[in-house]
């Protein structure tokens, strides 16, 4: 117990931290706070199995949460049947082109011998395959498109609940994810870092421009939810009940009926947010517990124990008969396959998927920091740096506000620099976050919670 | 006539832009070369520190506007942009001295100061959002064309006309200008030798008496006379926007590494490698075509291979496969 005592304190302080934006703020921003202090959670879980477990630097973030975010769109959209009779079959024969293409490579790589003219023919395959497939597909690409571009324009998905585009967002993520690692794997580690980072913004760029298959720079807009409607709330009786239980002593006061029934509604429109927002807390604490336990228990495994040694000294490892390769391949999609959650949540949560909102700093640097600040390595540690740093980005604007006007309490509001300040105010975020980034570098290297090494 | 039609065509739309943009990137890739050659790591801040050098000449441009110095076709900027220089550099030197040595010193893995470098971008971003903001701004004053296509389409009685811009010539001198006294100091002269030693062999270059202090010193100027150039040449040819200048570090890294890291000349070269291949893969052929194909054979098609979405992909598509291939770059860098 006592030795878990800095996890607890820090989780404490935490949960005080949030629970006080509650009091003082509100409860609906409180949890969303906490809500999104959950995804960063999952999102810094599967940086720290990359970076903590293996030593293996992803950059790439942005680009898995992306891939997630899309599972999402097209586990959770009712199909667009029009769409699907105008280019759908264009769209498929491509779809064959590419694995037919996947599958004549294959068969050169096993069957021919290293060689200049086996590099050529294959480059002159992916070429030409990529032309053919521009020229196939440029038809049904624009039939789709044309369909109703107002609303669809696009392909639609299956028009399944959306909760298991968790599940198939973590398994887009692990796919591209172990075609990114046969890649790039091999890499340094800052060349590493590049190569993840460029190819994630490929994937964006995929991702925004291929309007066919995500509306693009269009946005998709109300995705279904697990969690119920808050219109729908304010109108079903158990639920007003329930409000006006919980608030009882407040509407007493009140002795006016009408008066009484505008703040009953009042507090309906609130509790009914808040609810909301409460379903999804409950679905996503389930996921970060599942997660944690899961990742606990590989820590702590022999397998995890490899992890480690391969990630401290690789060389040794290999030697003692550990395929280096095969196990970083490995924890590369495992890491990349909880971050695709983590995306397939975030667009769960806001009910919408906006391809130009994903940016490295928010979803790929972000994420970093959470993981360096929490504690790389430490599973708690990771998730802590998930909700301080998220807690920070959000709270850093009202923080800096705040302080300016202290220190500024004696200049008048019309002085130039105070008025260029506040109205910066939130880019002092991006200060808070690197100045932070650079004291725990530099002064606790190993995070808030460091990795302690239990041999039982 | 056709003929010199599509030449004229290809000169507009595909060289004189790919060349400037060229030299833009080449400049911040000898940036980022220069500090993985003899700092030895992978600086993430380079987009950011460009986007700081740009901001001082931008804020000493309006000081001279206002004091109504100009230098009359040219852009007032060429006059700013030494004292950018030197906030530059002070600024580089501040953050070398308060965050960079002490990882210097301790001998820590490059992946550790890459790590550091994402803080000191942070807060490089906060710095230039919170002085001048995160707006779009255009700070060219000055003639803004040398050739106007209307003027060359009169002059020369073609059908095509050749816009040349006053910032892509500015551009492109400059860098000449620079690069060849770049190359002349490290190759030339006796702290450029000594800097080409200490990035090839560091305890051999200790042993011989090199002092590393003064070779960080000279890094950092070089750098911050490069990203400030860099930086104000793109912003004077384009417009300054701090979010671009952020993503402008991901070509200039893909040029780096095409050229091979840690090799200037290479990286020099490198820029235009990733210049020309954005353009000429996503630039419309049809015209082209038009002109120098017989009318029977006109295609009906764009004729672009990609579209000009993708731009930056094929930048980051020819790194990712310079990488798996050849990852010591096109003209053999350093280590890996």
């Amino acid at each position: 117990m006592r030795k878990n005592l800095n996890v607890i304190a820090a989780y404490s302080i935490m949960m005080v931290l949030i629970l006080m934006v509650g009091i003082f703020q509100s409860w609906n921003i409180a949890l969303s706070i906490f809500n999104l202090c959950l995804i960063s959670a999952v999102m810094t879980m599967g940086a720290n199995i990359q970076w903590g477990y293996a030593g293996l630097i992803n950059f790439g973030i942005m680009g898995y949460t992306a891939l997630g975010g899309l599972a999402a769109v097209l586990i959770s959209v009712d199909p667009v049947q029009e769409a699907w009779r105008a280019g759908g079959f264009d769209i498929l024969m491509s779809l064959w082109l590419i694995v037919v293409m996947v599958l004549v490579i294959r068969f050169i790589l096993k069957r021919f011998e290293k060689s200049k003219i086996r590099t050529y023919s294959i480059a002159a395959i992916i070429i030409s395959g990529i032309l053919l497939i521009r020229f196939s597909a440029e038809p049904g690409i624009e039939a789709i498109e044309a369909v109703d571009p107002a609303k669809t324009g696009f392909l639609g998905g299956f028009g399944l609940p959306i909760i298991f585009s968790w599940i198939v967002g973590a398994l887009f993520a692990g796919g591209l994810a172990f075609i990114v690692g046969k890649v790039a794997l091999g890499l340094r580690a800052d060349y590493l870092a590049i190569a993840t980072l460029l190819i994630s913004e490929i994937v964006i760029a995929i991702i925004k421009h291929e309007d066919w298959l995500t509306r693009g720079v269009k946005n998709v807009i109300g995705l279904k939810r697990p969690a119920p409607y808050e219109v729908d709330l304010q109108t079903t009786d158990w639920f007003i009940n329930l409000v006006e239980k919980f608030n009882a002593g407040k509407l007493s006061v009140i002795e006016n009926l009408a008066d009484r029934q505008a703040a009953l509604n009042q507090l309906v429109i609130e509790g009914s947010s808040v609810f909301v927002k409460l379903c999804y807390s409950g679905l996503f604490l389930v996921v970060v517990i599942i997660l944690l336990i899961l990742t606990q228990k590989a820590l702590y495994s022999p397998w995890g124990r490899m992890m480690r040694a391969i990630r401290d000294n690789e060389e040794a490892a290999n030697a003692m008969g550990k395929n280096v390769v095969k196990q970083h391949l490995l924890i590369f999609i495992l890491g990349s396959a909880i971050v695709g959650i983590a995306g397939a949540m975030l667009v769960t949560q806001d009910g919408l998927f906006t391809p130009g909102s994903y940016r490295p700093m928010r979803y790929t640097f972000l994420i970093w920091v959470m993981v360096i600040v929490g504690g790389s390595g430490n599973n708690f540690g990771a998730i802590l740096g998930g909700f301080v740093v998220w807690f920070l980005w959000i709270e850093a604007a009202p923080i800096s506000l705040f302080l300016i006007n202290f220190f500024t309490a004696g200049i008048p509001e019309t002085n130039a620099l105070k008025a260029h300040l506040i109205e910066s105010v939130p880019y002092f975020r991006f200060l808070l976050m690197g100045l932070g980034l650079l004291f725990i570098m530099r002064y606790r290297p190993k995070g808030i919670l460091p990795e302690k090494i239990e041999i039982k | 006539m056709d003929f010199v039609n599509a030449i004229i065509l290809l000169l507009n739309y595909i060289f004189i832009p790919a060349l400037t943009y060229g030299s833009q990137l080449a400049l911040g890739a000898i940036f980022v070369t220069l500090i993985y050659g003899i700092l030895r790591f992978a600086n993430f801040a380079t987009g950011d520190m460009m986007s700081f050098g740009t901001m001082m000449t931008i804020l000493f441009t309006w000081y001279f506007q206002s004091l109504g110095v100009s230098l009359g076709v040219l852009p007032t900027a060429l006059l700013a942009i030494p004292f950018g220089i030197i906030f530059m550099i002070l600024y580089m030197l501040l953050i070398d001295k308060f965050v960079f040595k002490y990882y210097r010193n301790q001998k820590s893995p490059p992946v550790q100061f890459a790590m550091v470098s994402i803080g000191v971008m942070f807060v490089t971003q906060a710095v230039v959002r919170i002085i001048i903001g995160p707006g779009d701004r255009r700070f060219f004053d000055g003639e803004k064309f040398i050739i106007k296509a209307r003027e060359f389409k009169e002059m020369t009685g073609l059908n095509e006309g050749l816009a040349l811009k006053s910032t892509q010539v500015i551009t492109i001198f400059v860098t000449i200008v620079l690069v060849s006294l770049l190359f002349w100091f490290l190759n030339r002269t006796k702290t450029g030798k000594s800097m080409k030693a200490y990035s090839d062999n560091e305890d051999l270059a200790l042993l011989s008496g090199i002092d590393p202090k003064k070779i960080v010193l000279v890094t950092w100027v070089i750098a911050g006379i490069l990203a400030t150039i860099g930086g104000a040449l793109y912003g004077l040819d384009k417009s300054f926007k701090p979010f671009t200048y952020f993503n402008n570090m991901l070509p200039i890294f893909a040029a780096a590494i095409v050229g091979g890291i840690g090799n200037p000349f290479g990286a020099f070269l490198g820029g235009y490698v990733i210049a020309f291949s954005e353009i000429l893969l996503t630039y419309a052929y049809k015209k082209f075509f038009m002109y120098i194909l017989p009318e029977s054979m006109e295609p009906n098609s764009l004729v672009q291979l990609l579209s000009t979405d993708y731009k930056f992909a094929v930048s980051f598509s020819i790194l990712v496969i310079v990488l798996i291939y050849r990852p010591s770059g096109i003209f053999k860098g350093k280590v890996l």
